[in-house]
């Protein structure tokens, strides 16, 4: 993976970038606003894509947006580069820093601002973290519906810059979905207010271009989000194959009959293997596919839709099916797949998380080329899938301390998520494009869907200083993009009908 | 004003290239029933999409459909309809609004406008179901955005940005949406002779408890005079309303939790599926305020607790339970604004003469940093702004 070269001039006035920092950021009550020893540096030196590695040039924990925005002026005007940190759990580098640039961490914003029931949302700072949002009104009987499986760490700002996914949100949407509200600073240090506790707010839906925008845009450094009340009652199902056609089948069935359950995923036989063993949720070990089927909502609902899905299961040949009779243990069954990273981590030295989503129907011919490929590259992989809507997650298992197994792995990802494209799907359904994805965009995107994705950066940004050399595998600059080409002649149609 | 009626994506780009390289300023629309909202284009041409037609892939399994933009949106509502799905954000039928036919209007028109009916409180609007689309920008040029699958963050989400554009940054020729089933069974709670306030309150009651409400409208009296469905015409006083749809033994024991929740407030009554679509069609499609006459009527999005009050000579009624409220005012030359908001929100003027809608901010207009962000967007898609010049505000 190549990153830009670092600016020479920029490492060069380290020391007064350093030191303008601390003005901007004095030690405050929660500690060193920078820190710029390379020990201490270390600890920022990556994200979840623990592959790829680099010291920051230096790191500011600015505590206020006043700061935010005086940090992000001084750079803009000294054409310093920025990278935005949260809780730095990316798994695709997204938060991988650059060597001539400056981390800005929102690990200070840790504050939920404003719980407000009758509006149905919270108004919290972008560094606290998912899970603590639904902590936060749980006593109140709600909660905030996407919940990636690394909630108990992951940041509200990151997910926002993800568009982060989560089981449940089948039903419930993705995290686009459920904010209604941000405050963002863009490079130049403009303070801006996006939606809130409304619902409309005119004007070009930039918000919704923010979620998922990898802070590539702006630095978010407040958060308004949908609450929900709890349901009445939640009852998982766990059902077993003996094919993952069948299984698949099944995924399809479910949601033909009218069933959106709040949740519904997959496991194939190495997937099920390593999380019994790590977690012991009670899984069948002698099954090829496993789905966990959660359904939520009023009681009379629930048992009436789990019988349903129990008649259509058995219809397809289900071998194993057992329901949930209480919460715990319904949570015993979630807790198995959302450990499934951490326990193909106990099996395996090193694994890769792949992350790319299908259409459903494909999921048979699809895995099935994944074990061909899985052979082909001599590396082992075990498949958690988010079944209900397409997005698989092969995790490949190498040993990086083995020569040319890091190269194998990724080879073998890359030539998982060109397949993902050939059937219909795309790269990454929720971890984002970052620095993994970034040289494969040209397999799902034509050199003019990303320049003018660029140029949408160019309007933010026009310099590129904000996590450059992420997401685009061209950097071309603003002028040039910003050029109006005239192609009449070439390609008119004189015969287009006029009235 | 000539018109330019391409039939397939490659016409559409040479209109577009033509127009750019005539600079000939060109209205965007498809069956032109919404063209009364937004403030008046100043185009030399019409680009017709109403030709490029045809739902090309439907995968009821998948929860997937595509369409050409130019597709009616009665053709892709019996479709999905004939499959026991529909499109949750239940896209309203403003058409007689602007003295249209009912049922006229495209798909692509639904999107570009970003609609969203009384469900925007549980399934969002247009935007949230917009999985991907292929355009052709102000530049000329041919691109696309996402993809046919739900789960997709793989570059920017220009999705959202298409949404509720109105045709000012391109011209879309093809798109995919999710699709959803459509509830089986529908029943409404309705409360009698509630103030707003009261309302508004039982609406937040409604809208906290685990009943999964998915519509909460008020219609005061006058507004509830109006309605077709006899309990609610009948009653001669203010009908509050709450949604819940789903599978039949779901609805009752949720029907049965509302009664019992909200019987403290006033006298209730309970309507089912067939009364109940007709009355969510007409809180949806504006129905209580029409005709409006000479009337102006504004649309006004606000936190549902944030405690706007509609002007004091106005009829209203509110749908988001409390957070949209619908008014319709005297005309007046200055467009008659709706009172300021409290607490943030955001007002459209939604129907006014052309006269009226080139002098007022038909949208409210934006806090300057985002104004200038937002023109220059608009730049990156059509900096020769050829696509509907002026439409949502002066320059975009
Ligand atoms: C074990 C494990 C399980 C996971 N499970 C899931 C899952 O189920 N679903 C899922 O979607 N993801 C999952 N992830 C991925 C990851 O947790 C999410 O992408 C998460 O949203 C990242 O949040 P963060 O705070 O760690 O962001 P970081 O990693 O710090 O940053 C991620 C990106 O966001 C930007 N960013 C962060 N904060 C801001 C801000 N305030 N303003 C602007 N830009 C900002 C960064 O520049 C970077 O580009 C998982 C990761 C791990 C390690």
């Amino acid at each position: 993976m190549k990153m830009p070269a670092p600016d020479q001039a920029t490492l060069a006035r380290r020391q007064e970038i350093v030191a303008k920092l601390r003005e901007i950021v004095p030690p405050g009550p929660l500690g060193d606003g920078v820190i710029d020893d390379a020990n201490t540096l270390s600890a920022y030196e990556c994200d979840g894509l623990s592959a790829y590695r680099q010291l920051p040039m230096v790191v500011v924990l600015p505590e206020t947006v006043r700061q935010v925005s005086d940090i992000l002026k001084y750079c803009h005007e000294t054409g310093t580069k920025v990278v935005a940190r949260g809780s730095g759990t990316s798994l695709s580098g997204g938060a991988l820093p650059l060597a001539d640039a400056v981390m800005l961490g929102l690990g200070k914003f840790n504050r939920i601002l404003d719980i407000d029931y009758a509006n149905r949302c919270v108004v919290t700072q972008p560094g606290v973290t998912n899970l603590a949002i639904s902590d936060a009104v749980a006593a109140d009987g709600f909660y905030y519906a996407p919940d990636p499986s690394s909630q108990i760490v992951c940041s509200i700002g990151g997910n926002v810059a993800e568009n982060s996914g989560g089981v449940h949100c089948l039903k419930y949407g993705l995290t686009t979905n459920n904010v209604m509200g941000v405050e963002m600073v863009t490079m130049d240090g403009e303070i801006m207010r996006l939606g809130g506790k409304h619902l409309d707010s005119g004007g070009y839906d930039i918000l919704g271009l923010i979620n998922g925008s990898e802070g590539l845009l702006g630095v978010i450094t407040e958060v308004t989000v949908r609450i929900l009340r709890k349901p009445e009652t939640a009852r998982a199902a766990l059902i077993g194959f003996d094919s993952a056609a069948a299984a698949g089948d099944c995924v399809g069935a479910v949601i033909g009959a009218g069933i959106i359950p709040g949740g519904m995923e997959m496991m194939d036989r190495p997937a099920i293997a390593a999380t019994e063993e790590f977690v012991h949720a009670g899984y069948p070990l002698d099954v090829e596919a496993l789905l966990i089927v959660e359904l939520d909502g009023p009681a009379a609902e629930v048992d009436y839709l789990i019988g349903r899905v129990r008649e259509i299961a058995e219809g397809l040949g289900a071998g194993y099916f057992r329901i949930s009779e209480n919460d715990e243990e319904r949570e015993n069954f979630w807790a198995g797949r959302k450990a499934a990273f951490p326990a193909v981590g106990r099996i395996t030295p090193d694994y890769y998380c792949m992350d790319g989503t299908i259409p459903r129907a494909r999921l048979p011919e699809v895995l099935t080329r994944i074990s061909e490929l899985s052979e082909k590259h001599g590396l082992g992989v075990a498949n958690v899938f988010h079944a209900g809507d397409g997005n698989l997650h092969p995790l490949i298992m190498y040993d990086a301390n083995e020569p040319g197994e890091l190269a194998a792995a990724e080879e073998f990802g890359a030539e998982i998520l060109r397949l993902c494209v050939e059937v219909g799907g795309v790269l990454t359904g929720e971890h984002g494009v970052g620095v993994e994805k970034r040289d494969l965009m040209g397999a799902m995107f034509t050199e003019e869907d990303l320049k003018q994705q660029q140029r949408v950066k160019c309007a933010f940004d026009p310099d590129s200083l904000l996590n450059p050399g992420k997401v685009f595998p061209t950097l071309h600059r603003c002028a040039e993009l910003g050029r109006v080409h005239v192609h009449r002649g070439e390609t008119r149609f004189p015969d287009i009908p006029r009235f | 004003m000539s018109v330019l009626a391409p039939s397939d994506h490659d016409e559409i780009q040479a209109a577009v290239a033509g127009a750019l390289a005539d600079g000939i300023p060109t209205e965007v629309r498809g069956h032109a029933t919404r063209r009364g909202w937004g403030r008046p284009v100043q185009a030399e041409q019409e680009l017709d999409l109403s030709r490029i037609s045809g739902i090309h892939l439907y995968e009821p399994k998948e929860l997937v459909l595509s369409a050409a933009a130019g597709t009616p949106i009665r053709e892709i509502n019996e479709a999905l309809a004939a499959e026991n799905q529909h499109l949750a954000f239940e896209p309203p039928d403003w058409a007689p609004l602007y003295g249209g036919a009912a049922g006229e209007g495209t798909f692509g028109g639904v999107i570009a406008c970003n609609l969203a009916g009384p469900r925007r409180i549980q399934a969002g609007a247009a935007r949230d179901h917009l999985l991907g689309f292929t355009a052709v920008s102000g530049r000329g040029e041919t691109f696309k955005s996402g993809g046919r699958v739900v789960k997709n963050v793989t570059g920017f989400d220009l999705s959202k940005l298409i949404a509720g554009s109105f045709g000012t940054l391109a011209v879309m020729s093809d798109i995919t949406v999710k699709v959803l089933p459509a509830p089986e069974k529908v029943r409404t709670v309705l409360v009698f002779g509630l103030s707003s306030e009261d309302a508004r309150k039982a609406m937040s009651a409604a809208l906290n408890s685990p009943s999964d409400v998915g519509g909460a409208a008020h219609l005061p009296a006058g507004a509830a005079a109006r309605s077709a469905v006899d309990y609610v015409n009948g009653a001669g006083t203010a009908a509050t309303a709450l949604r819940v749809e789903g599978p039949e033994p779901s609805v009752a024991a949720r029907t049965e939790a509302l009664k019992r929740l909200l019987g403290e407030y006033g006298g209730i009554e309970e309507l089912h599926t067939s009364r109940s679509r007709t009355l969510w069609a007409e809180v949806r499609d504006v129905h209580p305020l029409l005709p409006q006459g000479e009337n102006l009527i504004w649309r006004v999005s606000v936190p549902p607790a944030g405690g706007y009050a509609p002007p004091p000579d106005a009829e209203y009624y509110t749908d988001w339970g409390g957070g949209l409220i619908w008014i319709s005012v005297p005309a007046s030359d200055d467009g008659a604004p709706p009172p300021p908001r409290v607490d943030g929100g955001h007002a459209t003027l939604m129907r006014a003469p052309a006269s009226v809608r080139g002098v007022v901010a038909v949208f409210e207009e934006l806090p300057a940093g985002v104004a200038a962000l937002s023109a220059r967007i608009k730049e990156s898609f059509d900096p020769e702004r050829v696509l509907n010049p002026g439409r949502m505000y002066p320059g975009i």
